[in-house]
């Protein structure tokens, strides 16, 4: 028998954990995307465990375009990180505080 | 669920792609040097398709190594290297205070709400999605075959918008990396 | 005759609005002679309306003009009530009133506002008609404040002298004071009578307990008080004199101050429900005659003796309808209006001569100066005096026999001011007319000059008036007299003097005797001196002080509440509930506003926490 499909979300589930405790506490910006990286992964893990539990395709469908608007997302966002750098020379997200008050 | 016994196969598998998976994420987070928080990443993003292929979705599988680890990770250390950023950072002083402790708080309820949402709810009752009226899933070359079909024809709506998306982001990027430089050759011209 | 009766009110309205939309255009005679010709229109309409009702059968007439109020129960026409009361009382209004407006051309030639001051008598004029043609309680009530603001507005009418504006706002209040108490008869009538139309009142006044009753007559006595000025509101009237003297004579002389008593006699069927109400009037009246005529023997303004004398004489009429003599009223009441209108006016005619001058120590041996004033003034004196043949001794006798008959320390009380009745006008026609000539300085050096025709007219009529007055209601005439004409409309008629023709003699003598002892004591003490501090005492010349009771019990302390409101409650308790209120949100937010911190990984964590929250419920709903 497989393995109990179960094992694999709470691997996903301490994945998903992970990935937001380090956005949370790192202040360089690539750092934080990474992290964003590691939490897709994890919603991919567990669409796929759900796809096999449930013999549906459309879970794996799913995974596909994630990783596809992933993709996408790191093009603009790193565009965006490197705009920001060329002012500012750091990539510390602390210093773009001036939203506030 | 743990007094049964299971395929030794199955359980090795399970516990190689957690390991990669976990480390690798660890990694991440703690690493001082943002490359090799990028080479980390590479290890989870292994472990995952380990996993993929565990599940039965190889096609999968195949597309994380690729982009993910191929070209979205090899993007993250062009700009780490472009940025001339591959210092160190300075991990143990946070500025913020709390921000550790409570985040370290959100985390754990979560994952533990999550892990004790699934551990109570009686979704395992082994019944089949019915969206696919009761068509196994397969696996293989036949996952692939499968997982193009339902693209293409279920899910093609999302295929179109996905693909608008990929256009609207490359132009995107392209514009925000152009920007300075057309400022300063407007700026020459007019004085010129 | 419904006609004649609309024309009657309508009139002096139509002069008002001429006035008010041409005025411009108008010059100072035009004005004056168009005013004084809708009153003069409106006498005759009168008196063609009184002719009328005579040959009617029942003298009673209601003329609708139009539905004003009509809700639920209540149902307040707009209409007229054409009976011999209310005839009497707009012929002697609109006559006289023609003859002020008369000599107003003359006394406010070359005024500044020479026009406003038309336009508020004739809307005066108008108000006081709607007073007393009215046949209801609310229309009576629109007409009553009505001739309280125009009284308003012309005592205040030199409005830049100080004096002037706060005599214009005493006397406003205190008619207000004495408006609760119209209001509160009209609602204790409404509740128990469900109607405001007098005839309709005076059909179920059978109805009301006698304790409604009661306090109905005592809250008709408060607003009688305060618009005809008699204890405890009459204080406004003397400092009412502010005002030009042809407003002194109109208002609070001959019409204005007599709508209380107005009140009083047309509200009798209610009145003869309450003797103990009754009892009270007659007191009120009684008292305040005597207390005003021993303030009267004080004063040196020559204005403020007629004020006070005007008050003593309506406490006469009010202690008449006390003991329910009405005709008796109503007849002292037209009588006055005749004499005290001629005093006003010749004094008046007086002051005009002196270039201003009013205290009496400043004038004396204007016998010669003044030959048409000198003796219409003279017949006046006489006639309030109390002295035969004039109108006013059969007026006051005929008030004086029928306290007699009902109250025999009233009666005392009535001799005794009847005597300093007699007393202070001599006194004042000594101080004015004889003695020696101490006006030099004030004129300087001049002669004092005779007013001009339109001044002196009316003072000839008026005499003539007072002379004949009498002749209205001789008390051995019973049917064809003025009494003989009102009885209809009182719903208790006074039994007549159950005396015999002795004791009528007898108390007609002891009048004339009163009469003749104050002008005697007058004479003498009064024999070529200006001043006598014996006998002009500090505590009468102060009104018994009672301006300052009311301001210590009642004016100071409002004063301090005021205060007290505007420090404490309007800056602490309301300023600082709004302002705290404001600035307590205003310091919220400067302390919600922390939560910017502009951080992202704040708002992520923020984010973190919210999906934290998510799983524990939901794990909870599961679980």
């Amino acid at each position: 028998m497989n393995v109990p499909a179960a094992w694999y979300l709470i691997l996903a589930a301490v994945l998903f954990g992970v990935g937001s405790f380090g956005l949370l506490t790192r202040r360089s910006a690539l750092i934080m995307f990474m992290c964003v990286e590691l939490m897709l992964n994890a919603v991919n893990l567990t669409f796929v465990t759900f796809s096999r539990t449930l013999s549906d395709i459309g879970g794996q469908a799913s995974v596909f375009f994630v990783m596809v608007v992933a993709a996408a997302e790191v093009t603009v966002g790193l565009g965006i990180v490197v705009s920001i750098f060329r002012r500012r020379s750091s990539t510390s997200v602390d210093e773009l505080s001036e939203l506030k008050g | 669920m743990i007094g049964a016994t299971y395929a030794l196969a199955s359980i090795l598998v399970f516990v190689t792609a957690a390991l990669l998976i976990l480390v690798g994420a660890v990694g991440v987070i703690t690493l001082k040097n943002p490359v090799h928080s990028a080479l980390s990443l590479i290890m989870t993003l292994f472990g995952v398709a380990v996993a993929f292929v565990a599940q039965g979705a190889d096609f999968l599988a195949a597309v994380e190594i690729i982009v993910y680890a191929g070209a979205i990770v090899v993007l993250f250390l062009f700009v780490i290297m472009f940025l001339g950023v591959d210092r160190k950072e300075h991990v143990h002083v946070e500025p913020l205070v709390g921000q550790r402790a409570f985040a370290a708080v959100g985390v754990v309820v979560t994952v533990g709400g999550l892990i004790t949402l699934m551990a109570r709810s009686h979704w395992v009752t082994g019944a089949m999605s019915v969206s696919t009226k009761g068509v196994a899933l397969a696996s293989g070359q036949d996952n692939v075959k499968q997982l193009g079909t339902a693209v293409f024809t279920t899910y093609l709506f999302a295929f179109e918008a996905t693909a608008v998306l990929l256009v609207i982001a490359v132009v995107g990027a392209v514009l925000l990396a152009r920007r300075e430089r057309a400022l300063q050759s407007e700026e020459v011209e007019v004085e010129a | 005759m419904a006609h004649f009766a609309t024309l009657i009110l309508l009139l002096p309205l139509v002069g008002y609005l001429a006035v008010l939309l041409n005025g411009r255009s108008m010059n100072e005679s035009q004005v004056g002679y168009v005013a004084t010709g809708v009153v003069g229109l409106s006498f005759v309409a009168s008196v063609i309306s009184f002719v009328l009702l005579l040959h009617q059968h029942t003298r009673e007439v209601t003329v609708q003009l139009f539905t004003w109020i009509s809700v639920g129960t209540l149902h307040v026409p707009a209409a007229l009530l054409v009976d011999p009361l209310s005839i009497t009382m707009c012929l002697f209004v609109t006559g006289i009133s023609t003859l002020i407006h008369l000599y107003s051309i003359g006394y406010m030639h070359g005024e500044r506002d020479y026009r406003k001051f038309f336009l508020y008598l004739n809307l005066f004029v108008f108000s006081m008609l709607t007073l007393v043609l009215a046949n209801n309680l609310v229309l009576t009530f629109v007409g009553w404040e009505g001739v309280g603001v125009c009284s308003y507005w012309l005592v205040s009418f030199y409005f830049d002298r100080d004096s002037a504006a706060t005599a214009g706002k005493k006397a406003f209040l205190y008619n207000r004071v004495g408006d609760v108490g119209l209001l509160l008869a009209m609602f204790l009538l409404f509740s128990h009578t469900h109607t405001l139309t007098y005839l309709s009142i005076f059909h179920r006044a059978g109805t009301l307990s006698p304790t409604i009753a009661t306090l109905t007559v005592l809250a008709l006595l408060l607003a009688a008080t305060g618009k005809s000025a008699q204890i405890p509101l009459f204080n406004w009237l003397p400092d009412a004199m502010e005002g030009p003297t042809p407003v002194s004579a109109l208002i609070h002389a001959a019409t204005m101050v007599t709508a209380g008593v107005y009140l009083l006699v047309r509200m009798s069927p209610v009145l003869a429900l309450s003797s103990s109400g009754r009892m009270t009037i007659a007191v009120i009246g009684g008292v305040t005659a005597f207390v005003a005529a021993t303030i009267a023997t004080s004063q040196k303004d020559i204005k403020k003796v007629l004020a006070f004398s005007t008050v003593s004489q309506i406490g006469y009429m009010v202690l008449a309808v006390g003991v329910g003599a009405y005709s008796a009223a109503i007849f002292l009441m037209v009588c006055h209006a005749f004499f005290k209108a001629l005093l006003f006016l010749g004094s008046g005619s007086v002051i005009h001569s002196l270039n201003g001058e009013q205290d009496m120590r400043k004038m004396g041996g204007l016998q010669k100066y003044l030959p048409l004033t000198f003796p219409t003034f003279l017949i006046g004196w006489l006639a309030i005096s109390g002295i035969p043949p004039f109108a006013g001794f059969w007026s006051k006798g005929d008030v004086l026999t029928n306290v007699f008959a009902h109250n025999k320390i009233l009666w005392i009380l009535a001799v005794l001011t009847a005597i300093l009745t007699a007393y202070y006008m001599s006194r004042l026609f000594i101080l004015t007319f004889r003695g020696t000539e101490r006006f030099r300085e004030e004129t300087h050096g001049h002669d004092p000059h005779e007013s001009p025709w339109v001044m002196t007219t009316p003072l000839v009529v008026l005499a003539v008036l007072s002379v004949l007055g009498g002749v209205l209601d001789l008390p051995w005439i019973h049917h064809d007299s003025l009494a003989g004409f009102l009885a209809p409309t009182f719903g208790y008629v006074a039994p007549t003097v159950a005396a015999t023709t002795l004791a009528q003699w007898g108390l007609a003598a002891v009048d004339v005797c009163a009469a003749v002892i104050g002008l005697f004591a007058a004479f003498t003490i009064w024999r070529g001196i200006s001043e006598s501090p014996r006998f002009e005492s500090s505590f009468f010349e102060h009104v018994w002080h009672w301006d300052d009771f009311y301001d210590a019990t009642i004016g100071r302390p409002l004063e301090r509440v005021a205060v007290f409101s505007d420090a404490v409650i309007e800056d602490k308790v309301i300023d600082g509930g709004v302002m705290g209120l404001a600035v307590g949100v205003s310091h919220s937010a400067e302390g919600v506003r922390k939560i910017q911190s502009g951080f992202v990984r704040h708002y992520a964590l923020a984010t973190a926490l919210g999906v934290a929250v998510i799983v524990v419920y939901l794990v909870a709903r599961v679980g």
